[in-house]
C-alpha cells in the first residue's frame, strides 16, 4: 500500500453554511495501480485527490503515506513530499508563461535542489527533461513558451513536469476535461504508457468511458465511496 | 537559482513593473535633488557663519562687554593650538552719508585687519585688500580720516544671479557714524543733550560675506577707533569678543576645552579687580553655538524637509504596496503552482521580494541618475529660465546666494536609494507573504473558478 486515505472529512464554509464535501471516506492505493476517481460534480473528487497530495488538509481523518501520516510531516517535509513523492497534473494545465516548455518542466527539480546542488544536478535535469519532451512529442518545441501551444500540448507539458522528479504517485485532476476527445486520448494513451512502465496513477475524472480504462474505478457519490 | 530565474522573468515581462519603478524613480529623483540643494545651502549657509567668526568666541551677552582682556588675548597668541586671536568691538549705530537726510541702523565691529582675517575669513570677504587685509582701513581719498569696511549691498545692488558690479577702485564715499556708548555700568557714558558719539569715516573697501545681515547691515571700523566711539577704552579698556582661531590639527573640542580653561584661570585671576562683574555676562562658545540663532532656522527648515520627504516615503511605500498588490495578485495562480510543486512559502516570498528587489533597484537607479544630471545642469536651467522667462528659483536681491548648490552628496544619495529600495522589498514583503502562506489548493481553485 502506497498511499491510504482513512476516515477522511472534509467540509467548507459558505458564509454561514457549512459544505460538507467528505464524509468519513476510506481509500487505499496500491503501488503500480492505474486508480480512476469518479463521480458527478460536487462529489468531492478533486479534494480527494487534494487531500491525498497535500495539498489541503482533511478536517477529520488522515492520509497516510507508506504508513506515515501527513499529518505529522512538517512544512520542509510536505514541501519535499509535493516535490518528490507525487506530481500533480491539472485540468487547466497550469503552466508559468513566463518560462519556456524546458523551463517548465525543469521547474520542480529546480524548486528541489539548492543553487549548489542545482549545478550538479543541472545536466542530467536537463537531459531527462528533454527526454520527457520528447516522448511526449514536444521535442522539438522546447523553447516555446506555454500560450505558443495548443491545449494537448500543454497538457503534455504539464504530465513532463508531473515526472520530471521520478515521483512514485502521479495525481491528475480531470487532465482530458479541458481538451477534444481526439487529443484528449493522446493524453490518456501517454498516462497509460507511463503507467505500463510502473507509474501509479490516480486520476480523478467525470467521464465514465476514461475511467473505463484504468484498472480500478473509485466512485464518489456525496462526499463517500458508492 | 530558480528564484532569480522567476523573478527576473517577471521583472521582464510585467508591464505593470514599469508603474512601480516609475513611482520609485520619481521619489528617488525629487528627494535626491531637493535633499542635495538644501543640504548644499545649509552647509554653504554654516560654512558663511563660521568664516564670520573664529572657531571660538568668547562673548559678552551685554554691550558694556568685558575688561582685562590685553593679558588674556596675548597669552592666547603664545599658544600653538590657536593660530589666529582677534579682540572685537560690537555695537549699533547709524549711518548717514553727509549730505543726505536719511539715516540706516547698522551693525558696528570694530576690528584689527590683519588679526581679524587670521582669527576669521574676514580678509577673504573683501574685495579690494584680499590679499593684502593689513590695508583694509586706508581709504585713498582722505588721508586724514579713518577707513572703513561696508557690508557690500550697502553700496552696490546686485545683479541677478547675485553678482556686483564693482569700480576698480573704492567708491568716493563718506559714512557719518553715530552711536550710543555705554559706560562701564551699563549707563549712557556721555551726559548733558547729546549722548551721542559722531564720527565720519570713508569707504575703503567692502566686505561680501555671503550672510544677507552682514552683508547689508554692517561697517567694519578700525579696533581703536570703535572703542574710542563707543568710550569702551576708558577708564578701563573693554571689547565685546575675543575671536580665536585653532591651528590645524587641533580639533574643535580639545580647543574648545584648552580656552575654557584658561578663561577660567583668567577670570580667578582677576575676579578682585574693580571691573570683575562685567566677566558674569561672557561665555566661552565654539562657533556653532556662537552663531546659533541664525543657523537654527534654517537647520529646522531642513528637519522639516526630511520630515516631509518621509511623508513622502510612506506614500511611495503604499504606491508599491499597492503596485505588488496587483502584481501578486495576477500571480496566485503562480504561486499555487509553485506550492503545488514543493516550493515552500518562505521561497514563494523570496522570489516575489526579489522581483520587488529588482524593481527598488532599477527605478532608485533611474531616479538616482536623473536626480544627478538635472543637480549637474540645474544651473544652466536656471540661467534658461531666466533669460526666457525671467523666472528665478531664488531671487538674488533677496537670498544671499550665487549659484544653485549642485554638489553631488554621494553617501546622501546612497542613503536615499537604499531607503527606496527598501521600501520596494517592505511594499512587495505583505501581499507576498499573504500569497506565499496560502494554502496551495486555496490559490489554485481560486483560479480555476
Amino acid at each position: 500500500m502506497i498511499l491510504k486515505g482513512v476516515d477522511l472529512h472534509k467540509s467548507y464554509k459558505m458564509g454561514q453554511t457549512k459544505l460538507e464535501v467528505l464524509r468519513g471516506l476510506d481509500v487505499s492505493i496500491s503501488e503500480g495501480e492505474f486508480v480512476a476517481i469518479v463521480g458527478a460534480s460536487g462529489s468531492g473528487k478533486s479534494t480527494l485527490l487534494h487531500l491525498l497530495g497535500a495539498l489541503d488538509k482533511p478536517n477529520q481523518g488522515r492520509v497516510e503515506f507508506r504508513g506515515k501520516a501527513l499529518s505529522s510531516f512538517g512544512s520542509g517535509q510536505l514541501n519535499g513530499f509535493r516535490n518528490k513523492t507525487v506530481g500533480f497534473v491539472f485540468q487547466f494545465y497550469h503552466l508559468l508563461d513566463e518560462l519556456n516548455i524546458l523551463e517548465n518542466t525543469l521547474l520542480p527539480a529546480m524548486a528541489g535542489s539548492n543553487s549548489f546542488g542545482w549545478v550538479s544536478r543541472r545536466k542530467t535535469a536537463k537531459e531527462s527533461a528533454i527526454l520527457l519532451l520528447e516522448r511526449m512529442g514536444l521535442g522539438g518545441r522546447l523553447k516555446h513558451k506555454a500560450y505558443q501551444l495548443s491545449g494537448g500540448e500543454r497538457q503534455r507539458v504539464a504530465i513532463a513536469r508531473a515526472l520530471i522528479n521520478d515521483p512514485e504517485l502521479l495525481l491528475a485532476d480531470e487532465p482530458t476535461g479541458n481538451l477534444d476527445s481526439e487529443t484528449g486520448n493522446g493524453i490518456l494513451e501517454a498516462l497509460e504508457e507511463f503507467h505500463l512502465a510502473g507509474q501509479t496513477i490516480v486520476m480523478v475524472t467525470h467521464d465514465s468511458r476514461i475511467a473505463d480504462r484504468a484498472d480500478r474505478v473509485i466512485r464518489l457519490v456525496d462526499g463517500k465511496i458508492e | 537559482m530558480y528564484k532569480l530565474m522567476l523573478a527576473t522573468r517577471y521583472f521582464f515581462k510585467r508591464r505593470i513593473n514599469l508603474l512601480a519603478m516609475a513611482a520609485i524613480a520619481l521619489c528617488v529623483f525629487i528627494v535626491v535633488v531637493v535633499m542635495s540643494v538644501m543640504i548644499g545651502l545649509v552647509s554653504d549657509f554654516k560654512e558663511k557663519n563660521h568664516s564670520y567668526s573664529g572657531d571660538c568666541v568668547i562673548h559678552s551677552d551685554s554691550l558694556v562687554g568685558f575688561a582685562y582682556y590685553e593679558d588674556f588675548v596675548s597669552e592666547l597668541e603664545g599658544e600653538k593650538f590657536a593660530c589666529g586671536v582677534s579682540p572685537v568691538i560690537d555695537g549699533f549705530g547709524l549711518m548717514r552719508r553727509p549730505g543726505y537726510e536719511d539715516n540706516i541702523g547698522l551693525q558696528i565691529r570694530g576690528v584689527d585687519p590683519v588679526k581679524h582675517s587670521a582669527a576669521t575669513g574676514f580678509g577673504d570677504t573683501l574685495y579690494y585688500h584680499k590679499d593684502n587685509p593689513e590695508k583694509a582701513f586706508e581709504n585713498i581719498y582722505e588721508p586724514n580720516l579713518p577707513g572703513s569696511v561696508i557690508g557690500v549691498s550697502i553700496i552696490y545692488k546686485s545683479g541677478s544671479f547675485g553678482e556686483y558690479d564693482h569700480f576698480p577702485v573704492p567708491r568716493d564715499l563718506k559714512f557719518e557714524i553715530t552711536c550710543f556708548p555705554l559706560n562701564a555700568k551699563g549707563g549712557l557714558a556721555r551726559g548733558g543733550a547729546d549722548p551721542t558719539s559722531t564720527k565720519v569715516f570713508v569707504n575703503s573697501d567692502d566686505t561680501h560675506s555671503g550672510l544677507v545681515k552682514v552683508d547689508g547691515g554692517m561697517i567694519y571700523l578700525p579696533f581703536d577707533e570703535a572703542q574710542s566711539m563707543f568710550e569702551m577704552g576708558w577708564p578701563i579698556k573693554r571689547i565685546n569678543s575675543i575671536h580665536i582661531k585653532f591651528s590645524k590639527g587641533v580639533s574643535a573640542d580639545e580647543g574648545m576645552a584648552k580656552v575654557a580653561a584658561m578663561w577660567a584661570k583668567h577670570v580667578e585671576r582677576n575676579k578682585d579687580k574693580t571691573y570683575a562683574n562685567l566677566f558674569d555676562n561672557v561665555s566661552v562658545e565654539d562657533w556653532f553655538r556662537y552663531r546659533r540663532e541664525i543657523i537654527a532656522p534654517m537647520e529646522k527648515e531642513q528637519t522639516m524637509l526630511t520630515i516631509l520627504f518621509a511623508m513622502l516615503g510612506i506614500i511611495t511605500v503604499f504606491v508599491i504596496f499597492v503596485v505588488f498588490y496587483m502584481i501578486i495578485g495576477h500571480k496566485t495562480r503562480d504561486i499555487g503552482i509553485m506550492r503545488s510543486i514543493g516550493v515552500s512559502s518562505w521561497s514563494v516570498v523570496s522570489i516575489f521580494l526579489l522581483f520587488a528587489g529588482m524593481v527598488g533597484v532599477v527605478g532608485s537607479a533611474i531616479g538616482a541618475s536623473a536626480g544627478c544630471s538635472f543637480l549637474v545642469k540645474i544651473n544652466d536651467m536656471e540661467d534658461w529660465l531666466f533669460e526666457n522667462y525671467e523666472w528665478q528659483l531664488w531671487n538674488r536681491e533677496i537670498y544671499a546666494i550665487g549659484e544653485i548648490p549642485h554638489d553631488i552628496e554621494f553617501n546622501v544619495i546612497a542613503v536615499i536609494v537604499a531607503c527606496a529600495i527598501g521600501a520596494a522589498l517592505l511594499g512587495a514583503f505583505v501581499p507576498a507573504v499573504q500569497a506565499g502562506f496560502k494554502r496551495p489548493v486555496e490559490v489554485l481553485q481560486v483560479n480555476q473558478v
